[in-house]
């Protein structure tokens, strides 16, 4: 006979020096199912799914897993009873190749000796089983952080898991990538696999959860079919109130050109892209992962070698080299990948503010203002900290993605650049993202939002950039935005050609 | 805000190390009281002071996820030149045979530059080509010392009074290398807290990468990294020099570089970057110079002292990572 649950969490209490991360909370998850877990950054998701696989160790409650009261006190021993996870940041080892990332930790040894022709033979088989187009004997470093991404979870797919949690699988992938892990997930739940999925978009929360439950601030909210909840219920659930307008894109005067980019090139991942940018605009940028517009604004911001054409900013020609120059310049680049540029772990929310804009606060420091402005940006972003002297390490993904937004506008720029801006946000501060970017185009900046997310790139910009392959296919005016449009020119070389009006 | 108690949980745990230094002094003056008299402190404190003042150094290249192996060889080169122009002119062996030693302030600053020079060449090395530090400096140490020894095959001595101030003199009860040394630690603490250069150095030891997108120039900051720690040693040799009255080509500052990254390590600076107080790498140097002194005076023999002090380097290590495996 079969439980109804394979997995209970009752009454689960974790607390952190200075926060009480989860109080007291319970999760019931039924085998072959899709159990979603919701709620806002720092809710304490990832800390439960951390306490489920042994990472941290719950202060208090009881896990029962497949019947019997279970107590890991590793992932190892997670691992060993059928329990694997995705985490929310990757850790990929980036010198060593993709099967030797996969297989970490349990690589097959003949005798002695590592075996590295079954270990790349599994890997090609897991490949193919899962469908994936990955050379086993790539550097994990040369991965995009998409490919990296599905490699995170073939491996957790390869444990044979029983249970398998995904915290944001899709924080780093586009629309393509998705719908290829909702195949995978698909079939694991049709062999009885459970899955936790942890995730801020509600669209795939309705598109494949079965049943959700709802967090808030280290409390349990709610658990519901996902039949019985619409998006508004859920959005209710999770932020306590309720929710106006997800794009709160005013309409503001576009003033003179500020950015002006010809026929910018980088090697292979940039070719010929041009475009100009106004003041108080928002210029979108579409496109499907390698399509070159994290490496566009690489370029423009200097972490990446221009091969040929022009920026200009304010009429003058730029020659920037680091991103050093590019602050000086005015330019601000808010890169995707957080954890690996970003944030600063050990350091304090202080300090990974400040970090950018030092010269401010003369010689010696003032550590005064330092730290009133970091507090000014803490509470101006909504940030959930316990003190600004936290390390930054210690905050949810999202709360930490709120602290860089604040050190880029903190340098006061012209041009704002963001990639992936709200990648792993919850929805109200996305709203309140959005709603800082609208208000920062309506006090003169210039705003470059590259985002993989179609309803955002929609419903923010003016414009919309297409690119394809490093390959600039198009740009449309707000009121030729149209989704199906935007992934024809998203999918192919072909340009896009104004109709004659 | 936690509570008091809390606090001081908090304030405990931050200052263990200097917990342990007073235990550890605590110890030794039990057992020889004499170990606490004032004197006894004093010597203490300027025999650690050359040391210490590396350690003030290199706690920068360590704290940046670098090393500094060349330390001791620097200060090796620095003595030898500097002894060479600060000889009485009545001395029969004389480097310069004939002719006057230069003044002591020119000769000083001479010695400062040699060692800000090889600092920026290495540091330039390190932060262009990207090697490892740890063998950028390795080939410094080994050409330092040989640099050294070409520069003189026999110990350069009878220096003049006004060179060995620095190491050597008082004022009142207070011998100057000891405000030397409180002085380096004053100005490390200064530069790792209240500059934007100590500031970039714990950005880039903790993520390079964004310090980089953050705007900070790694390379430049990397090179001035390398330039301090080396004029630590510089300084170190002055120091040493002054003291002891000569320059031994083979052995001035032999080894000084690990008692250097012993005290900074014993002292909470991480090897992996981002970690570092310049109140603990003072008491790391305390309790390194309370072994050396304390076990000297409880006439433990050197091989036992080494065998203590490699337990502390090692346990404290345990410890800190433990500290701060908890706040992860
Ligand atoms: N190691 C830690 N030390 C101290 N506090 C922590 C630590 N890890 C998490 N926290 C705190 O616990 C709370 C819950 O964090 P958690 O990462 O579980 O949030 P989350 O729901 O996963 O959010 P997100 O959607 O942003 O990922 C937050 O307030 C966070 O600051
Ligand atoms: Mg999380």
């Amino acid at each position: 006979m079969q439980q109804e649950y394979v997995l209970e969490m009752i009454d689960i209490v974790k607390e952190f020096p200075g926060v009480k991360a989860l109080q007291g909370v319970t999760l019931k998850v039924r085998p072959g199912k899709v159990h979603a877990l919701m709620g806002e950054n720092g809710a304490g998701k990832s800390t439960l799914m951390k306490c489920l696989l042994g990472i941290y160790q719950a202060n208090s409650g009881k896990i029962i897993y497949d019947g019997k009261e279970v107590h890991f006190k590793n992932t190892q021993e997670a691992l060993n009873a059928g329990i694997s996870m995705i985490h929310q940041e990757l850790s990929p080892v980036p010198e060593r190749n993709v099967s030797e990332n996969l297989w970490l930790g349990r690589v097959p040894v003949k005798g002695f000796k590592v075996d590295h022709k079954k270990m790349r033979q599994d890997s090609l088989d897991l490949f193919k089983r899962l469908n994936l187009d990955v050379n086993p004997d790539a550097k994990m470093g040369s991965l995009t952080v998409a490919k990296m991404q599905m490699v995170e979870i073939a491996k957790a797919v390869s444990y044979d898991s029983k249970v398998i949690v995904m915290d944001e699988p899709t924080s780093s992938l586009t629309e393509t990538e998705v719908e290829h892990l909702f195949k995978i997930i698909e079939d694991l739940t049709a062999r009885n696999v459970a899955v936790i999925y942890i995730s801020h978009k509600m669209e795939e929360i309705f598109r494949i959860a079965d049943d959700v439950t709802v967090f808030r601030d280290g409390c349990h909210v709610a658990t519901e079919e996902a039949k019985n909840l619409d998006i508004d219920k859920l959005i209710t659930l999770m932020v306590g109130r309720e929710m106006t307008d997800m794009f709160p894109k005013v309409d503001c005067p576009i003033g003179d050109v500020v950015l002006k980019v010809e026929n910018l090139s980088a090697g292979t991942a940039v070719r010929n892209v041009s475009f100009e940018l106004h003041r108080g605009e928002i210029l979108g940028m579409a496109g499907l992962v390698g399509a070159g517009r994290t490496e566009t604004a690489e370029a423009i911001f200097g972490m990446r070698h221009i091969t040929g054409g022009k920026i200009y900013k304010d009429g003058k020609e730029l020659h920037i080299k680091s991103p050093e120059q590019a602050i000086k310049n005015g330019i601000a680049l808010l890169t995707e990948d957080r954890r690996g540029s970003g944030i600063i772990g050990l350091l304090s929310i202080i300090d990974n503010t400040v970090i950018a804009d030092l010269k401010k606060y003369g010689f010696p420091l003032n550590h005064k203002k330092m730290r009133a402005d970091t507090e000014k940006y803490v509470e101006a972003l909504n940030t959930k900290t316990p003190s600004v002297d936290t390390p930054i390490k210690n905050l949810s993904g999202g709360n930490q993605q709120k602290v860089l937004v604040g050190r880029w506008l903190l340098t006061a720029p012209d041009v704002l650049i963001v990639d992936e801006p709200t990648r792993g946000i919850d929805v109200g501060a996305k709203a309140e993202i959005h709603s800082l970017l609208s208000k920062l185009a309506g006090e003169g900046k210039a705003i470059i939002m590259i985002s993989s997310e179609m309803p955002e790139v929609m419903g923010m910009s003016d414009r919309i950039v297409i690119m394809h392959e490093g390959l600039m296919t198009g740009i449309l005016d707000r009121n030729e935005f149209d989704s199906e449009l935007i992934l024809k020119f998203a999918t192919s070389d072909e340009k896009y050609v104004k109709e004659a009006q | 805000m936690g509570g008091n108690s809390k606090d001081i949980k908090g304030f405990v745990s931050r200052n263990s190390i200097w917990l342990i230094l007073i235990i550890l002094i605590l110890a030794v003056g039990v057992i020889q009281p004499k170990f606490l008299s004032v004197g006894n402190m004093v010597t203490l404190i300027s025999g650690e002071a050359v040391r210490g003042i590396m350690a003030f150094g290199v706690m920068f290249a360590i704290l940046s996820k670098g090393i500094d192996l060349t330390i001791g060889s620097t200060a090796a080169l620095v003595a030898v030149i500097t002894a060479s122009f600060a000889q009485e002119a009545d001395y029969a062996n004389r480097y310069f045979e004939g002719g006057k030693p230069l003044p002591a302030i020119l000769v000083i600053l001479i010695g400062l530059a040699i060692g800000v020079v090889i600092g920026a060449i290495y540091g330039a090395i390190i932060a262009y080509t990207k090697i490892p530090a740890f063998i950028a400096t390795l080939g410094g140490q080994l050409i330092c010392r040989a640099g050294a020894k070409m520069y003189s095959d026999s110990p350069i001595s009878k220096l003049t009074e006004s060179y060995r101030f620095l190491g050597h003199a008082k004022i009142g009860p207070v011998p100057v290398i000891i405000i030397v040394f409180f002085l380096m630690f004053a100005i490390s603490a200064f530069l790792l807290t209240q500059t934007r250069f100590g500031k970039n150095v714990f950005a880039i030891g903790g993520n390079d990468q964004a310090a980089r997108v953050a705007g900070i120039n790694v390379e430049r900051t990397t090179v001035l990294v390398y330039v301090w720690c080396s004029f630590c040693a510089a300084l170190g040799a002055i120091l040493l020099t002054g003291k002891t009255g000569s320059a031994t080509p083979a052995s001035t500052g032999l080894n000084y570089e690990l008692d250097a990254i012993a005290a900074a390590t014993v002292g909470g600076t991480s090897h992996t970057g981002g970690i570092c107080r310049a109140s603990g790498v003072l008491a790391g140097i305390l309790i390194l110079g309370v072994i050396n002194n304390g076990l000297v005076m409880l006439k433990v023999d050197d091989n036992m002292t080494n065998i203590v002090k490699g337990l502390i380097i090692v346990g404290s290590v345990i410890l800190d990572m433990r500290k701060n495996a908890k706040r992860v």
